[in-house]
């Protein structure tokens, strides 16, 4: 081991004694420590990749879960209960970014430093993507029969799922212009595709 | 935890007290009805409903308030709702954390006596010449329940439990729901949903794994919530709901049938508070016998004038129709909401009284394209699953509940348009900020309006609390950036803090809860309801004082045991002298005592922790990893 080594042992809030940062409990004392700042991949034990198993992912998240939510910790002190609050905070949040193929791959870039700004909303940078957008939101909107408005939602959940593969494609091949770029269409395709199945959702409803 | 000033908690953080040991009494399962309330007990895994004296498991959530100050709970009360309706109270759980405005009228007669308050905020009822709010009226219930617990348990004391609420309680009702427990001298290990608690005690019971729906139809409340059940984990999806639809609102309309009915049969033009609450008690009998009865007819006598109404299954499922769609409605979009499609649950569990209703089950049947599993009490399987939970907080279990957030959470922005912070179904517990800027030059307050609910403007969605943030150092406009944290814990209770980013100012607040009580509220009321109320507080900061002594305690015999080494004979006696002090304390009852035996212990390891670290350092340069995975996950 190294210097870094070092850098990554601290007290122990409750026997003071050694700890690595990133243990969640002390192996001297068993207290629970704080979440610290670690990336959500590693938070839950995986690799940080676009591609993953949604069933390793529950699985980790349900094992660091049964250790660390506070139902485990109603009967500690309030320091503890305080330090389990946290965890499982850190855990959700975790687990919320990882599920979705969209934050999971804006998160992967922001931590391979190619960050995408997926907040700055309305504007569309990219002219075709704002063509075809328009063009599609239009015909969403015109839709009148249930068939019609079935067909575009359906259209618009393969453009979604097609996406996520192209990004997959594109993390793959190390490609992270690419992989940037196809982000921020698939939170357009995304967006299409809720507003294609509320249409959807609304006029099958009327005809009943 | 939060780096700010926290300005919005609806509860004091000394408030939650760690749960103690079996000393502190029996730990129960307590399902506070809108209609019925519950009280059972779980022992080793296996529950028992706690029954009264004539063997019933439901303790009407009625209360009659005599005039000479007496307050009486359950089946006598709700029988005397005939003979002094003013003096009984019934159905308060639909009026937890809410505003006069909430409050229905029946034909144009209110079914309470509201006392008019100018301020607002939470509504407030006249009873038997008592101005009582709800929260106090549900403390009465809680402590008609807690006497029932303890006799059934044959004199136990009983202290703590889970309480279940609403899965679409907002913030405001649960908040309502902790502070009556605390005026009953109930300490809430949990407040935990209803729909989760009968999904636990469905789930345990019957051991099923995959995606379940749990729809939950009682007297005031509906919930539908979509779990995935697992190997001991209840994991919920996504959750939806009405706090004011249920089994009330049919008796309602069939009430203002029969009273249509009646005053054109007397030839009347007013209906008295009275006829109004024997026309309801008469809906609800009708309604019921209506369950297994082709047809029926009933009377209503007031005043010496008597009507007789006819009524059948199909008119009563009339009525019924727009309640029971609303409900399906609220399934689709949850299931929607969910991203799973109805074809992958594998059942539906169905709870709540109303749940008996043929019209429901039929259409809980059509919409989920199979029949509901019934093979459970409706009545009971909330409570069972509380007392699941209880004894799993209390003794520990394997099993674990991961519920989700049933509103989202905003701020009022600019033109009155709520900008979302927390969305809707997010598992809890959670946190998350949003940052402000401010809009005027030299701005040194700004106020914060926090709302909650689906919709995008402010006034279509339920106001929670507003504050005031002042203090903010003049600057530009757009040059303060003011940071609100908000944080939901595991009971699903908000707490808001913000802090000014450029310079780090904790800006001074002042909280108004909209449908809340304000802590001097919570504080008269504590005063007037516990005699020992001083005592009371002062048992739990002594409780806190020694679990926190203990787990001291705990941890330097644990540092001994792997460095004791580090010490020479005298300094370790010193060390063994500070733990036997500490624990002399905690066996007494002076909790400074337990404090300062705390302090002199820390400095009393001081050296000794010192010279861990070392050893620690020492060792990781050695090449001896610290950080391999088992640590990482836990070595205890
Ligand atoms: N046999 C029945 N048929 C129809 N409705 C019933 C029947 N039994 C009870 N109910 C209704 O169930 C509701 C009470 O259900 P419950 O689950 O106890 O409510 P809550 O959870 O709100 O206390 C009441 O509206 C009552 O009229
Ligand atoms: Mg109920
Ligand atoms: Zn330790």
């Amino acid at each position: 081991m190294n210097a870094s080594a070092v850098a990554q042992l601290v007290p122990c809030w409750s026997c003071k004694g050694p700890v690595a940062s990133r243990a969640l409990f002390c192996s001297v004392c068993g207290a629970v420590q704080g979440p610290g700042a670690i990336d959500h991949f590693t938070r839950l034990g995986l690799r940080p990749t676009f591609e993953i198993d949604q069933d390793e992912l529950e699985r980790q998240y349900f094992g660091f879960q049964r250790r660390l939510h506070p139902d485990r910790f109603a009967a500690k002190s309030a320091k503890e209960r305080a330090l389990s609050q946290s965890q499982a905070t850190a855990l959700n949040e975790a687990y919320e970014t990882l599920k979705d193929p969209l934050k999971r791959s804006a998160y992967l870039l922001s931590l391979l430093d190619h960050p995408v700004d997926l907040t700055a909303c309305g504007t569309i940078n990219d002219p075709v993507l704002l063509m075809e957008q328009m063009e599609k939101r239009e015909a969403i909107a015109e839709a009148d029969t249930p068939d019609a408005i079935t067909r575009l939602s359906a259209e618009a959940d393969t453009e979604v799922l097609a996406c996520q593969c192209h990004i997959s494609a594109a993390f793959a091949a190390g490609d992270l212009d690419e992989a940037a770029h196809l982000t921020i269409r698939l939170k357009y395709l995304v967006k299409l595709a809720d507003e294609a199945r509320t249409r959807k959702t609304r006029m099958t409803r009327a005809m009943r | 935890m939060s780096d700010g000033l926290v300005l919005l908690q609806l509860h004091e953080p000394g408030e939650t007290p760690a749960p103690h040991e079996n000393e502190k009494g029996a730990a129960v399962g307590i399902d506070l009805g809108t209609t019925n309330s519950v009280v059972a007990i779980a022992f080793e895994g296996s529950v028992e409903v706690l029954r009264g004296a004539d063997g019933k498991a439901l303790i009407p959530s009625v209360v009659h308030y005599g005039d000479d100050g007496s307050v009486v709970v359950g089946a006598s009360a709700r029988e005397a709702i005939l003979d002094t309706p003013d003096h009984v109270v019934s159905s308060i759980k639909r009026l937890m954390g809410r505003g006069i405005e909430d409050v229905k009228a029946l034909a144009g007669t209110m079914p309470y006596a509201v006392e008019p308050n100018p301020e607002g905020g939470m509504v407030r009822l006249r009873v038997a010449g008592k101005v009582l709010t709800p929260v106090e009226i549900s403390a009465d219930i809680l402590r008609a329940i807690k006497a029932r617990a303890e006799e059934a348990l044959l004199g136990r004391h009983v202290a703590r439990a889970v309480v279940t609420v609403p899965a679409y309680f907002d913030d405001a009702a649960r908040t309502a729901t902790k502070d009556a427990a605390r005026l009953a001298e109930i300490e809430v290990l949990r407040l935990v949903n209803e729909p989760t608690a009968a999904a636990l005690a469905y789930g345990l019971e019957n051991s099923v794994e995959g995606l379940y729906a749990v729809y939950d139809l009682g007297g005031g409340t509906f919930d539908i919530s979509i779990l995935k059940m697992e190997k001991g984990v209840f994991q919920v999806k996504a959750t939806g709901g009405d706090a004011v639809l249920g089994g009330d609102d049919i008796d309602h309309a069939v009430a203002e049938h029969f009273l249509a009915e009646r005053a054109g049969g007397l030839g009347e033009q007013t209906i008295t508070a009275g006829e109004a609450k024997q026309a309801l008690m008469t809906a609800r009998v009708a309604k019921e016998c209506l369950t297994s009865r082709a047809d029926g007819e009933w009377m209503i006598e007031v005043d010496g004038k008597p009507s007789r109404h006819a009524l059948d299954k199909a008119a009563l499922e009339a009525l019924a129709a727009p309640f029971v769609d609303r409900t399906i409605d609220i399934c689709r979009a949850v299931v929607e909401d969910s991203g799973i499609a109805v074809a992958d649950i594998q059942g539906v569990v169905l709870v709540g009284g109303s749940t008996r209703m043929p019209l429901v089950r039929r259409r809980v049947a059509e919409f989920f394209g199979r029949p509901p599993l019934s093979d459970i009490n409706p009545d009971e399987v909330v409570a069972v699953g509380a007392a699941l939970q209880a004894e799993a907080l209390t003794a520990g279990s394997d099993t674990l509940l991961l519920d989700v957030t049933p509103l989202s959470l905003g701020i009022e922005t600019m033109g009155g348009i709520v900008e979302k912070v927390i969305p809707r179904n997010t598992p809890i517990p959670v946190a998350m900020a949003q940052e402000f800027t401010t809009y005027q030059d030299g701005q040194t307050a700004m106020s914060i309006h926090v709302v909650q609910g689906e919709r995008e403007m402010v006034s279509q969605n339920r106001s929670l609390a507003r504050f005031v943030l002042r203090g903010i150092p003049p600057m530009a406009a757009g040059a303060g950036r003011i940071r609100v944290s908000f944080q939901v814990d595991a009971d699903g209770l908000l707490t808001v803090s913000a802090r000014e980013m450029t310079t780090g100012t904790e800006a001074n607040v002042a909280v108004k809860p909209s449908y809340g009580l304000s802590e001097d509220e919570m504080a008269d009321m504590l005063r007037d309801s516990l005699v020992n109320a001083r005592a009371d507080m002062d048992q739990r900061l002594l409780t806190e004082a020694v679990v926190e002594a203990r787990r001291s305690v705990l941890a330097v015999r644990s540092a001994l045991g792997v460095d004791g080494d580090l010490l020479s004979a005298d300094e370790r006696k010193a060390v063994d002298a500070a733990v036997a002090a500490v624990e002399a304390a905690c066996a007494g009852s002076d909790r400074d005592a337990v404090n300062v035996a705390v302090e002199d212990l820390e400095q009393a390891t001081k050296a000794f922790a010192e010279r861990r670290m070392d050893r620690g350092i020492r060792q990781a340069l050695a090449g001896v990893s610290v950080d391999r995975l088992d640590d990482a996950l836990g070595g205890e």
